[in-house]
């Protein structure tokens, strides 16, 4: 708490920007979604922006389902979305499944990835698998107080060139950071900031012709269908749940239904 | 016609995912994963360094070598777990019978002679007598315990210790055939049961979150630690001296919990052996790093979320359950009212399990929440006893000044040592209340697994109250 500028601690900081709405739903503007590694502090994230006191803790896998609630930042109303945490989104547990859905068919105007900054390289996996997702995503490095506890220095402008979307480093525990995220959030919604996600290059030349086939065969049925490529990718590798979901037509209701995904 | 022709449209597609895939080879997914993971660790080696060694994270080793050692991680957990105990047991008859005093003492015959020159003594009855004296009940033998015990057990959780008790768990549950993250699901029901079971969630496999979720009812949760912490007191602490009281009680407490985690890991067995066959998964569990309480926040959240969260619910069963009570006290069937009718025919059975009518009436009444177990046996005792200082009537709650006169009601009413163990026990070993139960419904979407988990402890809980009433009678 001693550590947060002096500016932050003021009630009138907020004042004009940043209203926490709570649960209060009404009329959203954009919606934000958030996801990450287990244990990386999106909870704590989540509360700081809509002011809700969600149940936060310090062990891995405590929010299950997904938890919303609402901020307000320069007229606009954000609907956010804390998504359960999951080390990838390649297999089929209940909540990876959950987190997986909301990011493809549910169509967040921003996924707010929170990664813990003390372990980087593991983290990342996930957050590529994101940027595979979706084109709108913001990486909210948390946990910085303790990288910088255990001498981790993380170059931050390198780390957004390479990935290609923002990164904001923040220690949510401390609410620092908090307003670089929200500013950071309002942009990527607004189309301000038009982020060009990392996607990996190295796939072969058949796979890469394989998987514009499929798409296209895709896109014809499912003309909604958000990111073909990466369902066909999905197919290709012998993806369980969206193999089912092709077999008994659940498919076609998410891409119908996209924001109303039952958890 | 729609459906008949994507239903097709669908099958073509899979089948050409299904050619594509065959041209391409087997391993897509792995390659797939592995340019990911290559990807990932160049941008981390461009961006990330570090400089000298990790000071902190060697002493975290350090640390968790200790607790999670073979020789002293269960002592170390069983001795903080009794510490937190200790002190909520010590720590909350003084501010219990401050409240009572207050409440029910000074507030309720103001409340019942107000009540009694504006309407019916019936209806006054009803209020004032039942849901008034329920509910102040309630909060004068819950808040303190609770607002205690949850801050105490919310700083263990938010300094990371809860994972290392998963992993200490881990090879146990592993061994029962059920999966290791079983643990931390267990972990979670001592806060509440509900929680654990939507908790079961971060299960994989169908077969074990079936069984974390049936025996999660296994872990005390909110509802009952109060019963546990009373009926100990009153009952195990007071067969010795002051001095060793609060000790003895702990132990208790810490005992029944232990039992409920054996109860836990042998149905989880036993149901691995046979209804539900499988092998156990392997997982990862990944042992967060220490983090610094915040203790402000922590004493916050836990009033709030928690103890409030918890006494409010109680408030909420305990009004209605209050009228229950004094209705059935006091509208008769010949000269017996119908809960003396019903405590008199079910007396003989009960005592077979070393319990009396009076608690198997009360746990009828207190389906929908466990926190209002022990003000319904309370009240229900001094009504069968018709204890002298119940002036107003019968089915009203009697004057409580502290644990020590709940004690002599209980005593009065033919309790004994047996009566407070067999309570113990089966407050450990019944069904879940309403609210998980529809829980476990949700979860499972099968009518047949939430019998079986609704059903199963109540059966347990017979077994070994018997067995515990037959042993007793043997030597005593």
């Amino acid at each position: 708490m001693s550590s947060q500028p002096n500016c932050e601690k003021c009630p009138v900081h907020h004042k004009d920007n940043l209203v926490r709405l709570g649960i209060n739903m009404e009329k959203m503007d954009y919606v934000v979604a958030l996801a990450g590694n287990p244990n990386t502090g999106k909870s704590t994230v989540f509360n700081n922006l809509t002011g809700l006191r969600q149940h936060t803790g310090n062990w891995p896998g405590k929010t299950v389902g997904r938890a919303e609630g609402a901020f307000s930042y320069d007229d606009k109303r954000y609907k956010i979305v804390d998504l359960p945490g999951t080390y990838s989104l390649l297999s089929t547990s209940t909540d990876e499944e959950v987190a997986r859905n909301f990011i493809l068919f549910g169509r967040p105007d921003v996924t707010v990835i929170v990664a813990d900054a003390t372990r980087l390289e593991r983290n990342l996996n996930l957050v590529l698998q994101i940027l595979e997702i979706t084109n709108r995503a913001i990486l909210c490095l948390n946990l910085m107080d303790e990288a910088k506890r255990n001498h981790v220095e993380i170059d931050v402008r390198a780390l957004s060139r390479e990935l290609g979307i923002p990164v904001v480093p923040t220690s949510a525990r401390k609410r620092e950071g908090m307003s670089e995220l929200v500013k950071m959030i309002s942009e990527v919604a607004s189309g301000q900031y038009v982020c060009k996600p990392h996607r990996t290059r190295n796939h072969s030349p058949q796979l890469k012709r394989a998987i514009t086939k499929l798409s296209k065969k895709l896109l014809d049925t499912y003309p909604g269908l958000p990111n073909a490529d990466w369902v066909a990718l999905r197919l290709l590798e012998g993806d369980q749940s969206i193999i089912e979901a092709l077999h008994n037509g659940s498919l076609g209701e998410l891409v119908e239904n996209e924001t109303q995904i039952e958890v | 016609m729609m459906e008949q022709k994507n239903k097709q449209v669908n099958e073509e597609i899979l089948g050409m995912a299904n050619n594509l895939k065959w041209e391409l080879g087997m391993d897509t997914h792995d390659s797939i994963v592995s340019s990911l993971y290559a990807d990932a660790a160049q941008i981390a080696r461009k961006t990330v360094s570090m400089d000298g060694d990790r000071p902190s994270f060697s002493m975290e080793r350090k640390i968790d070598k200790v607790v999670t050692s073979r020789m002293l991680g269960f002592p170390i957990m069983f001795v903080l777990l009794a510490l937190v105990f200790w002190i909520t047991i010590s720590g909350a008859n003084y501010p219990s019978g401050l409240l009572a005093s207050l409440l029910v003492d000074t507030l309720h015959p103001l409340l019942k002679n107000a009540a009694d020159s504006v309407m019916p003594w019936w209806l006054s009855g009803v209020f004032v007598d039942g849901a008034y004296l329920a509910m102040a009940w309630v909060i004068a033998v819950m808040l303190p315990p609770m607002a205690i015990f949850f801050p105490l057990f919310t700083l263990l959780e938010d300094l990371g210790y809860l994972p290392r008790v998963a992993f200490n768990m881990d090879s146990l549950f592993r061994k029962a055939g059920a999966h290791g993250k079983q643990a931390l699901t267990m972990s979670m029901g001592f806060g509440c049961n509900a929680a654990g079971v939507i908790a079961a969630r971060v299960i994989d496999s169908p077969r074990e979150r079936l069984i974390a979720i049936i025996t999660n009812n296994f872990s005390l949760c909110n509802g009952r630690w109060p019963t546990q912490i009373l009926i100990a007191t009153i009952f195990i602490g007071g067969m010795v001296t002051p001095f060793w009281a609060g000790i003895v009680s702990t132990g208790a407490v810490v005992g029944v919990a232990v039992l409920g985690i054996v109860f836990s890991l042998i149905v989880s067995w036993g149901l691995s052996k046979s209804v539900l066959k499988g092998e156990a998964s392997t997982f990862s569990l990944e042992l967060p790093p220490y983090r610094p309480p915040r203790i402000l926040q922590t004493l916050y959240t836990s009033l709030i979320d928690r103890t409030l969260f918890v006494l409010w619910r109680a408030v909420v069963f305990a009004i209605p359950a209050g009228i229950v009570i004094w209705l059935v006290s006091n509208i008769t069937i010949g000269d017996l009212s119908l809960a003396e009718h019903f405590i008199d025919w079910s007396n003989p059975f009960a005592v077979v399990f070393g319990l009396n009518g009076v608690i198997l009436l009360a746990y009828i009444i207190a389906i929908p929440a466990n926190e209002i177990v022990i003000p319904t046996i309370l009240m229900l005792t001094v009504l069968v006893t018709g204890m002298a200082g119940v002036g107003e009537g019968s089915g009203v709650m009697f004057e409580l000044d502290s644990i020590s006169s709940t004690e002599g009601i209980l005593r009065e009413g033919g309790w004994t040592l047996l009566t407070g163990i067999n309570l113990m026990l089966f407050s450990l070993l019944h069904n879940p209340c309403s609210t998980t139960i529809y829980t476990i419904y949700k979860e499972t979407k099968s009518a047949k697994w939430t019998a079986v988990a609704t059903f199963l402890p109540i059966v347990l809980g017979f077994v070994v109250c018997f067995f515990t009433a037959q042993l007793w009678y043997l030597f005593f």
